[in-house]
């Protein structure tokens, strides 16, 4: 019951328009979720709300995670009970390098005067930098600045292997990496599966899901998830596209909301 | 230490392990605000407060100084008389030329040991840290208590190659002759108001020469307290670096809060020979009742390069626009100007570049922000002269505004004599962006935090310039600046 995070009724409304309709979903720690759904249909809003972002108003419904009602604590006091978000569009921080950062947000983190020793951090940071294959350049690199887009996402998921969350969101951390790299970031995923983790992966492509082999997957259509289930269904998707499954639930889509384009698709595998 | 050839290059790798490290270490260090004051009734001399000719005379005569120095600040003092106040730039009508103290003499000597200086000080320079970043990383060490420096000291083997850092009045006793020949030749007491009023009553300050050759590879430091009230403090600093010669000079400055207004009016000239290299690092962070009226200027000879790099966080009004006037061919200039106004103060900043030899090449990066209603302005004066064919001038401002209150504002001057030059002008003004914020926030680092953060990342172009120990405390002089501002 407190291990898990507890999505009820969510609407949200950015710039006057409704985007999540009543939005209900559960992810216990333990547990990997795939989110599927059009290009539109609310799936990074979903990870914007709860992450807090000011610009995303909740107008109704309930978060609890861990019991506790998130929505009404700051994004950073969100983060630090151990919810992480790593973004679809990493934003670039001109002059703080990348290790400042993160030792900064590690020590956010830790309880009152708890020290965190030097040479831990680092040690830490440069295995997890390995693991992902980015240079141990980066450390010292401006945060994601003149990062390539795949660096940019690798980049996100160092954050989230030295900041250890207990659940993870991860929007379309997979588009835009090559082959290899879908594979090196799912492996650190992974790597943090456990009683202890739970995880939220949006994303277009099976793929990911090959290696994540999550437990359960949503599809995420105009503000709602309209269908549940296992793995299969991510492969039916891939097979089929949204379109049949559309037809059977009979949903309409507005205009600006469809499927992944062609271009896209060829990122994704790229 | 980190040891940058160039400003504005960037430091990706190198020893960033160790760095690291040490970085932290003195990141985890508490900082007082330097806001502790000492008695002054221990002083070898207080002055009365107001200036006329008694009062010149009187200090010429406490410093035994030679005839012609009295001349020089005699006729210093009608220039000032007769120059009105400056009209333009910040708001000066607060300072009173009568309620000032213009000459305090905390010590009847320059002690060259720490031992040798008056406890009290020593304390006051203890708690800053002077005398263990002296010992850790400094070539040399020079520290001004009000009018006097009290300590001055540097590295023996440095003094075998005949590296002199002394402060003014000792130059002036040691090197007459040399003084003589450069004191008033870059910033004659006519240039302005303020320039004249040093000449008049200048004491203290640092004199260094590095001879023809020498590289001082690690920096000589002068650091200036202000600690009476309604002190003024008219330090008088002259560099030569002498032919292919290099060193690099970093001044700090604080003082504790008062009331009442003190002033800061200092006078430095820097003169590079051909082919030397010139480092003047300047991090003020007087308290917010300190006028800081500063002229500072350079001559660059044939293929010399001068850098000025100028922190201002610090002081009520801050009125400085550090100058290179580039007179050899091929010489060059790069300044790189930070200030940071919060509540109640101006920071009015900026550069002049004179290009008067061809090939010469001009950079001026400026850096501003201002938060809680506080003040920056950038005026800046390009000049490039007929003859000066070649020139390339690169003039960049960017400006960070915290929120409605505050306010920055770009005031440049060009003027362009000849027709073969490179000129770039780039002006931004921003605000922190919601987004970015957010995303800081996401790791679990709290809002005001992450503005400081941000800030200090958009101010790294100056703070990467500096020595590690020096850019950690900025870093930490800014975040106390930040902190409280999220409401
Ligand atoms: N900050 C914003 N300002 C204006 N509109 C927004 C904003 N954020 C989201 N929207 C709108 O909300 C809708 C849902 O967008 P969202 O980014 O959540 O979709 P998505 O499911 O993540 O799509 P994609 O698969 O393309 O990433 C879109 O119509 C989008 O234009
Ligand atoms: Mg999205």
């Amino acid at each position: 019951m407190t291990d898990r995070l507890e999505i009820r009724n969510l609407h949200v409304r950015v710039e006057e328009k409704e985007i999540l309709k009543g939005l209900d979903l559960i992810v216990q720690k333990g547990e990997i979720h795939a989110i599927m759904g059009p290009n539109g249909s609310g799936k990074s809003t979903l990870a914007f709300a709860l992450m807090g972002h000011p610009k995303y108003e909740v107008t109704e419904g309930e978060v609890l995670f861990k019991g506790e009602n998130i929505l009404e604590l700051e994004p950073d006091e969100r983060a630090r009970l151990g919810l992480f978000l790593a973004f679809q569009y990493p934003y670039e921080i001109d002059g703080v390098p990348l290790s400042r950062f993160l030792l900064q947000a590690i020590k956010a983190r830790r309880a009152n005067g708890e020290k965190l020793p030097f040479g831990e951090f680092r040690k830490r940071l440069l295995e997890n930098l390995k693991k992902l294959r980015l240079d141990e350049s980066f450390a010292t690199r401006y945060l994601n600045e003149g990062f390539s887009g795949g660096e940019k996402k690798r980049a996100e998921i160092l954050q989230m292997l030295m900041l250890r969350p207990e659940i993870a969101i991860l929007d379309e951390t997979d588009s835009g990496l090559d082959i290899d790299s879908v594979k090196i970031v799912a492996e650190a995923v992974n790597a943090l599966r456990g009683p202890d983790f739970g995880c939220l992966a949006i994303t277009h492509y099976q793929r990911i899901l090959n290696f994540l082999k999550p437990d359960y997957v949503h599809v995420m259509v105009d503000g709602r998830i309209v269908k549940s289930g296992g793995p299969e269904l991510a492969h039916e998707l891939e097979a089929q596209g949204y379109e049949p499954l559309l037809r059977e639930l009979g949903i309409e889509l507005e205009e600006g909301a469809q499927r992944p384009s062609k271009e896209e698709e060829k990122e994704g595998v790229a | 230490m980190a040891e940058v050839t160039h400003l504005g290059e960037k430091r990706y790798k190198g020893a960033a392990v160790v760095e690291e490290a040490k970085e932290q270490a003195v990141f985890e260090r508490d900082y007082s605000k330097y806001d502790f004051k000492d008695p002054t009734d221990r002083y070898e001399y207080i002055g009365k407060p107001g200036l006329s000719r008694e009062v010149i005379e009187e200090i010429a005569h406490i410093k035994g100084e030679p005839k012609w120095m009295l001349e020089f600040r005699l006729r210093a003092y009608e220039i000032f008389l007769k120059k009105p106040m400056p009209t333009w730039g910040a708001d000066l009508s607060a300072i009173n030329f009568d309620e000032i103290i213009y000459y305090a003499r905390p010590t009847d000597r320059e002690a060259r040991s720490w031992d040798d200086v008056p406890d009290y000080i020593k304390r006051t320079f203890e708690k800053l840290g002077i005398p263990e970043a002296e010992r850790k990383f400094l070539a040399g060490v020079g520290a001004q208590y009000d009018s006097e420096v009290v300590y001055h000291n540097v590295r023996k083997d440095l003094e075998k190659k005949g590296v002199v850092f002394l402060s003014m009045d000792e130059g002036l006793k040691e090197f007459p002759d040399l003084v003589k020949e450069y004191f008033g030749t870059v910033i004659p007491p006519e240039d302005n108001k303020f320039a004249a009023l040093n000449s008049a009553v200048w004491s203290g300050g640092s004199f260094v020469y590095v001879p023809k050759g020498v590289h001082v590879e690690i920096p000589l430091q002068a650091y200036f307290r202000i600690n009476a009230a309604s002190m003024g403090q008219f330090e008088r600093t002259l560099i030569i670096a002498d032919e292919g010669s290099k060193v690099h000079y970093i001044e700090g400055c604080t003082a504790p809060v008062y009331s009442r207004e003190s002033l800061h009016s200092a006078v430095v000239e820097l003169i590079a020979k051909p082919g030397a290299h010139l480092r003047y690092t300047t991090l003020q962070n007087w308290s917010n009742d300190v006028y800081n009226l500063v002229t500072k200027r350079a001559v660059a000879y044939e293929e010399a390069t001068v850098e000025w790099v100028d922190a201002n966080i610090g002081s009520r009004v801050t009125m400085k626009y550090p100058s290179v006037y580039m007179i050899g061919r091929g010489a060059k200039a790069d300044i790189l100007s930070v200030a940071f106004a919060g509540k109640g103060q101006h920071q009015d900043t900026g550069a002049k570049l004179i290009h008067a030899a061809p090939y010469t090449t001009g950079t001026v990066t400026s850096k501003s922000v201002s938060k809680d209603g506080g003040r920056t302005s950038y005026r800046g004066w390009l000049k490039v002269a007929q003859g000066a064919h070649h020139a390339k001038a690169t003039v960049l401002c960017d400006a960070l505004l915290l929120d409605e209150h505050s306010r920055s504002d770009t005031y440049p001057y060009v003027e362009i004599d000849e027709d073969h030059v490179t000129v770039g002008h780039e002006a931004t003004v921003g605000k922190v962006g919601e987004d970015q914020i957010f995303y800081l926030q996401s790791r679990g680092i709290p809002e005001a935090e992450a503005l400081a953060m941000i800030v200090l990342g958009f101010m790294e172009p100056f703070t990467k310039t500096l020595p590690m120990e020096y850019a950690v405390e900025f870093n930490r002089l800014i975040q106390l600046e930040m902190e409280g501002s999220v409401g």
